[in-house]
C-alpha cells in the first residue's frame, strides 16, 4: 500500500483510506529501536560535539534535522562507529556501537554527504564492488548492481564511468551502493545536496518507494526540513549538539485530524449554520473554512450537509503544524 | 539476470566468509592496475634479468655449448650466493621502480574522491583495506623477485645434483627473506605515501626523495657530525647491509646487520603509524 500525506492529498475522495493507511503504518513500527542513544556525547579534543544525548527511535523513516553544525553528521558518524562516543552509549538496531560495529556495519546501507567514490570505474563495476565488500558472493553482487543501478534509474548510463557523471546521477549512484546489500537500515546523509528541483523531487520519490517497500528502516539526515517533511514519520531536531525537540509526525498528524480546512464554492451561511448545529467550532471567509470537528463527527458527515445545501468543496485539509513551524520553535528554545 | 524488478527487494542469500574480503579489494585494484599500458610494459621488462640468469644457468651447465663458443664454463659465471646476491640488487631496484609507478596510485584516488568512507561504512576494517591494498604490491613484487629467484635456484638445483643443493640450500632461506623485508618496506613506504599525498605524482616523486634523499642525507650527517650513524636514515644502506648479512656476503660493514634490522623495522613501524593515523572514514577535527 502506498502512504501519502493527508495534507498533499487535495481534495479528499475516501477520508477513511487516508487513516487507515496512517495507522497500519504505525502498527507497523519495529519492535526493536533503529536507534537508541543513552546519554551520549562525542568529544574532539576540548570541543563537545554531542551532548548527552537521550532518545529511542523506532520509526520506519526518521529525519535528522538541525542547522549546520548541530551535530547530525557527526551522530550518524558514531553510529557507523567512525567515531568514538566519548561517554555513554548507543545502539543501532538493538546492537551496542561500540561492541558490534562490525555487525551494525553489516546491516545497514550508508549514504554519505560528499563525493564518493572510486575513480575510474563505471557505476556497474562501483556498486558490484561495494556489493561485495558488503559480503555478497561476486554472482549475485553483479546481479544487486544491476538491480539497485535499475531501481534508482541509472539503468542506461550504468556502463558509464562514474567520473563522467552529473551531480544528480552521482548522488543517485551513491543510493544505490548504499541498497545494493540488502540492508536493514538505510542512512542518508544530505541526499538531496545540490540537486535542481525535478532532482529532487526524482530523489524523494526514489526514497518515499524505499520506505514503502517496508524492508528496510531510513534515518535521513538533512538541514532541508522539506526533505524531512516529505518522508519522514519521526522527526529529531538537533541544536548545538542537543536535542531540540522530537516529534512524531504521524501521532501529529493523527492528533490533529479534528481540525480541518476546507476550500468551498457556493457556500452560503446556512452552510457553516448546519455545521454548528453537530457542535463543530467553525470560522469562515469567503470560500474558505476552518473548523475543530466535534466528537463523534466524521468527514463523511460534512460531506453529506454540503451535499444537502448544494456546497461544492474543492479542498479538504487537516491542519497541523507545519514541520517549519516545529523548527523554528525548538531552535528557539 | 532480474534487472526487471525496478524496486527495493531485500538481499538474504549467503555472505562470503569475512576473512576474505580483503581479496575484493585486491581484486579489484589489480585489476585496475593492469589497465596501464606503461605499468603492464614496465611489469614485463621486469623478467628480462631473470630470463638472462636463467641463460647462463644453461650456459654453465652446457660447456659443449660454451665450449663451441670458445668459452669455459667456469670463467663465465659462478653460480653462489654472490650470483643470487646481483639477483636480488638488480631485482630490488626494479621492485622499486614499478613501485614508484604502482604504489602511490593505491590509496591516494580513494582519498582524493572521498570513498574511504564508503569502505568503513561496511563490515570491512581498516587493517583489512590495509592488507587488500598492501597485497597488490606485495604480490606483484613477489612475482618479480622472491618467486623467479626460486625458480632460478630450483634449475639451478636439478642442473647441480644433490650435493650442491644441500650445501647451499641456505640461499633459497635468504633469498625469500631478503625479498620479502624489502616488499615489505617498499610496500608501506608506498602505502603511507600514498595515503598522506593526494596526488599520484607527487606521491611518485615522494617515494624516490625519500630513498634517494634519504641516502643524501644520511652522507651528510655522516660529514657534518663525523659519525657513522647518518645510515640509520638511509634505507638503501640498510637494505644493502641486512642482504650481506643474509647472502654472508664478506664485507666491511659500518653497522651490523642486525642494527639495520632494528632501524628498517622502526622505519616499517613509521610507515605503519602513518597509515593507522591516515586511513580513517573521516578525519577529526579537533
Amino acid at each position: 500500500m502506498v502512504f501519502r500525506n493527508p495534507e498533499s492529498m487535495g481534495t479528499v475522495i475516501q477520508p477513511g483510506a487516508a487513516a487507515v493507511a496512517v495507522n497500519e503504518q504505525a502498527t507497523a513500527a519495529p519492535p526493536t529501536p533503529v536507534v537508541a542513544l543513552q546519554g551520549l556525547c562525542v568529544r574532539f579534543g576540548n570541543r563537545e560535539i554531542l551532548k548527552g544525548l537521550n532518545c529511542t527511535l523506532r520509526g520506519r523513516a526518521i529525519g535528522l534535522l538541525g542547522p549546520n553544525g548541530a551535530g547530525k553528521s557527526t551522530l550518524i558518524n558514531t553510529l557507523l562507529g567512525f567515531y568514538k562516543p566519548s561517554s555513554g552509549s548507543a545502539s543501532v538496531l538493538g546492537h551496542d556501537i561500540r561492541a558490534h560495529t562490525r555487525k551494525i556495519r553489516s546491516l545497514v546501507g550508508y549514504m554519505p554527504e560528499n563525493d564518493a567514490f572510486i575513480s575510474k570505474m563505471n557505476a556497474v563495476s562501483y556498486v558490484r564492488m561495494m556489493a561485495e565488500l558488503s559480503g555478497l558472493p561476486p554472482a549475485a553482487a553483479l546481479e544487486r548492481a544491476h538491480e539497485a543501478l535499475f531501481c534508482v534509474g541509472l539503468a542506461e548510463a550504468r556502463y558509464r564511468e562514474l567520473g563522467t557523471y552529473s551531480l544528480g546521477m552521482k548522488q543517485l549512484a551513491k543510493l544505490a551502493q548504499a541498497i545494493a546489500h540488502g540492508p536493514k537500515l538505510l542512512i542518508l546523509d544530505e541526499p538531496t545536496n545540490g540537486l535542481d528541483p525535478s532532482a529532487r523531487q526524482r530523489m524523494i520519490r526514489l526514497i518515499r518507494d524505499i520506505r514503502d517497500s517496508k524492508e528496510l528502516q531510513i534515518v535521513l539526515c538533512s538541514h532541508l526540513l522539506r526533505d524531512v517533511e516529505d518522508t519522514c514519520e519521526e522527526v529529531l531536531i538537533l541544536n548545538r549538539g542537543k536535542i531540540a525537540h522530537y516529534s512524531n509526525l504521524e501521532e501529529e498528524r493523527k492528533a490533529n485530524k479534528r481540525f480541518l480546512e476546507l476550500e468551498t464554492y457556493a457556500a452560503n451561511g446556512d452552510f457553516a449554520e448546519a455545521i454548528e448545529k453537530l457542535g463543530c467550532e467553525c470560522a469562515t471567509s469567503l470560500n474558505r473554512m476552518k473548523m475543530i470537528l466535534a466528537e463523534g463527527v466524521e468527514i463523511r458527515d460534512i460531506y453529506r450537509i454540503a451535499a444537502e445545501k448544494g456546497v461544492r468543496i474543492r479542498r479538504l485539509n487537516f491542519r497541523r503544524d507545519s514541520l517549519e513551524d516545529i523548527f523554528l520553535k525548538a531552535m528557539e528554545i | 539476470m532480474a534487472v526487471y524488478r525496478r524496486t527495493y527487494t531485500s538481499y538474504s542469500g549467503a555472505l562470503t566468509p569475512a576473512w576474505s574480503r580483503w581479496r575484493v579489494l585486491f581484486r579489484y585494484s589489480r585489476s585496475n592496475l593492469f589497465r596501464s599500458k606503461l605499468q603492464t610494459g614496465l611489469f614485463v621488462l621486469c623478467f628480462f634479468f631473470p630470463l638472462l640468469c636463467l641463460l647462463s644457468i644453461y650456459l654453465v651447465h652446457n660447456l659443449s655449448f660454451l665450449e663451441k663458443l670458445g668459452a669455459a664454463g667456469g670463467q663465465l659465471v659462478t653460480i653462489d650466493n654472490k650470483f643470487f646476491f646481483y639477483f636480488v640488487n638488480v631485482q630490488g631496484v626494479l621492485a622499486f621502480v614499478l613501485t614508484a609507478f604502482t604504489g602511490p596510485g593505491l590509496i591516494s584516488p580513494d582519498i582524493a574522491n572521498g570513498a574511504l568512507p564508503l569502505y568503513f561504512c561496511r563490515p570491512f576494517s581498516r587493517a583489512e583495506y590495509v592488507l587488500g591494498k598492501t597485497s597488490v604490491l606485495a604480490i606483484l613484487l613477489s612475482q618479480i623477485t622472491w618467486i623467479p629467484g626460486l625458480i632460478l635456484f630450483a634449475v639451478q638445483a636439478s642442473l647441480a645434483g644433490t650435493q650442491w643443493t644441500w650445501d647451499h640450500l641456505w640461499i633459497a632461506g635468504s633469498l625469500v627473506l631478503s625479498c620479502w623485508i624489502w616488499i615489505a618496506i617498499l610496500s608501506l613506504l608506498a602505502m603511507a605515501l600514498s595515503a598522506w599525498v593526494k596526488w599520484r605524482i607527487v606521491a611518485g616523486a615522494l617515494l624516490l626523495a625519500v630513498l634517494f634523499f634519504g641516502a643524501g642525507f644520511a652522507q651528510a650527517v655522516n660529514a657534518v657530525m663525523r659519525t657513522q650513524q647518518g645510515h640509520f636514515v638511509d634505507v638503501v644502506y640498510l637494505m644493502s647491509t641486512v642482504w650481506k648479512g643474509l647472502f654472508r656476503i664478506a664485507d666491511e660493514q659500518v653497522i651490523s646487520s642486525t642494527e639495520a634490522c632494528v632501524a628498517l623495522l622502526g622505519f616499517c613501524a613509521i610507515c605503519l603509524v602513518l597509515l593507522v593515523r591516515k586511513v580513517r572514514a573521516y578525519e577529526v577535527v579537533r
